[in-house]
C-alpha cells in the first residue's frame, strides 16, 4: 500500500510530464495546408524529363519496363522521322504508360534509364477516385518544353554521390548525438542518455 | 434529400439541413480497425501526432465494423482474407466508404500469383484508391480528404450510391 504522500507525488510526476508538453512545440503538420518535407531521395509520383533543346530524353529502350518489378511500365518504341525528330536517338517512346496502381515506387527504372529520361518525384498526392484515372500515359508524365532540365536523380541535394566511397565510410559508423539533435525534444534526451555511445 | 429539395423549390430549410447533414457526416468519417500488411503500419501513424487524423474527426478506429463508416484496406488481400473482407464490409451500416490502400490492395502490386486477390475492387466496392508502396501517412490524408469531399457534393456510400 502506497502511502499518501507518495500517491501525491506519483500523480504530480505524471501530471508534470503532460503538463511539460503542453508548452513545447506542437510537430503536428496542418497537412492541408503545410505539406511535410519528406526525404531527400524520396520516391513519388513519375515524370518523364526533356533535354535542354526540348527533346525528348527517351530513346524506347524498354530498360525500365524490364527491370520494372511490378511489370507497371509499358513501353512501345518508335522510329524517328528524319523530317520530326522527337529524341536525339533513332527511336523513341512512341507510347510510355506507367500504371500507377501497380507501381511500387522503388526506383529501379530510374537506375535502369541510360538517359536519365525516367525521374521519380516527390509528389505524392495520387489518390483518385475512379481506377482507371490510374494508367499515367506520356500526356501526363512527359514535362512541358519549358520545365527546364532538371536536376539528375543520382545529384539531388542530400542524394547518394557518383561514387560510393562516401557511403561505405558513413555506414561504418553511427553518429547517436547526431540523431538526437535531429530529433524533437532531441536535446532532453540526450541528457538522459549521457554514458550511452554506440561504436 | 435532393430529390425532396427538387421537387419543392423554395424549401430553404430543407437545403440547409442537407448541407448541415452532410458537413457533419464528413467530419465523422469513423475507420474499421483492419490492417492486413505493411500499409497497416502507415495507417497507423496518420493517427500520431504528426499527421493527426483527429483534425478531421476521423481517429476514432471502431472496433467492431457496426459503428464503422470507412474500410482501409492496407495491404495485399490474400484469397483466404477475401471472403472475411466481404463479410466485414456487409456488416457494416450504410452509408459505407472504402479506400484502397497502397499497390497491392488496388491492383495486386508485384504480387501476380496465385494467392493474391488482383484488387481488392473485384470483392467490394472501392471509392477512392491510394497509390504508393506504402502510400505516405499524407497521401492517406489525402485519400480521406477525397472522401470528405464526395460526401458534401453529396456522395452517398455503400448501397445509397448504388441505388
Amino acid at each position: 500500500m502506497q502511502s499518501f504522500g507518495g500517491a501525491v507525488m506519483a500523480l504530480y510526476r505524471g501530471f508534470a510530464t503532460t503538463l511539460q508538453f503542453a508548452f513545447q512545440k506542437k510537430p503536428t503538420v496542418q497537412y492541408p495546408s503545410v505539406r511535410k518535407q519528406h526525404a531527400p531521395r524520396f520516391h513519388g509520383l513519375h515524370e518523364l524529363r526533356r533535354y535542354a533543346d526540348g527533346k525528348e530524353r527517351c530513346i524506347g529502350c524498354e530498360l525500365c519496363a524490364i527491370a520494372c518489378p511490378a511489370n507497371a511500365i509499358t513501353v512501345i518504341g518508335a522510329e524517328n522521322a528524319p523530317d520530326d525528330r522527337r529524341s536525339p536517338g533513332e527511336r523513341f517512346a512512341g507510347r510510355y504508360e506507367i500504371d500507377e496502381l501497380r507501381c511500387i515506387f522503388c526506383g529501379l527504372c530510374e537506375e535502369a534509364c541510360p538517359t536519365d529520361a525516367i525521374v521519380l518525384t516527390p509528389r505524392f498526392e495520387m489518390a483518385d477516385y475512379r481506377r482507371g484515372s490510374f494508367i499515367y500515359s506520356k500526356d501526363r508524365l512527359l514535362v512541358p518544353p519549358d520545365a527546364g532540365v532538371g536536376a539528375p536523380p543520382d545529384e539531388r541535394p542530400g542524394g547518394i554521390p557518383a561514387d560510393l566511397g562516401w557511403v561505405t565510410e558513413q555506414k561504418s559508423t553511427v553518429d547517436i548525438a547526431r540523431g538526437y539533435d535531429a530529433t524533437y525534444n532531441g536535446a532532453k534526451l540526450k541528457d538522459e542518455h549521457k554514458g550511452l555511445t554506440l561504436q | 434529400m435532393a430529390g425532396v429539395s427538387e421537387a419543392m423549390p423554395g424549401q430553404f430549410l430543407l437545403g440547409k439541413l442537407d448541407d448541415v447533414a452532410r458537413w457533419a457526416q464528413s467530419s465523422s468519417v469513423w475507420p474499421l480497425t483492419m490492417g492486413l500488411a505493411c500499409c497497416a503500419i502507415e495507417m497507423m501513424s496518420v493517427t500520431n501526432a504528426t499527421y493527426d487524423i483527429a483534425r478531421f474527426g476521423s481517429e476514432v478506429f471502431r472496433a467492431s465494423p457496426r459503428q464503422a463508416d470507412l474500410m482501409i484496406v492496407s495491404g495485399r488481400v490474400a484469397q483466404k482474407m477475401g471472403p472475411i473482407i466481404k463479410r466485414l464490409y456487409d456488416q457494416m451500416a450504410d452509408p459505407k466508404w472504402v479506400i484502397s490502400m497502397g499497390a497491392c490492395a488496388s491492383s495486386g502490386g508485384v504480387f501476380d500469383n496465385y494467392a493474391i486477390i488482383q484488387g481488392v475492387d473485384t470483392i467490394v466496392p472501392v471509392d477512392v484508391y491510394v497509390p504508393g508502396c506504402p502510400p505516405t501517412p499524407d497521401g492517406l490524408l489525402y485519400a480521406l480528404n477525397l472522401i470528405q469531399q464526395q460526401i458534401r457534393q453529396g456522395g452517398r456510400g455503400g448501397i445509397l450510391a448504388r441505388a
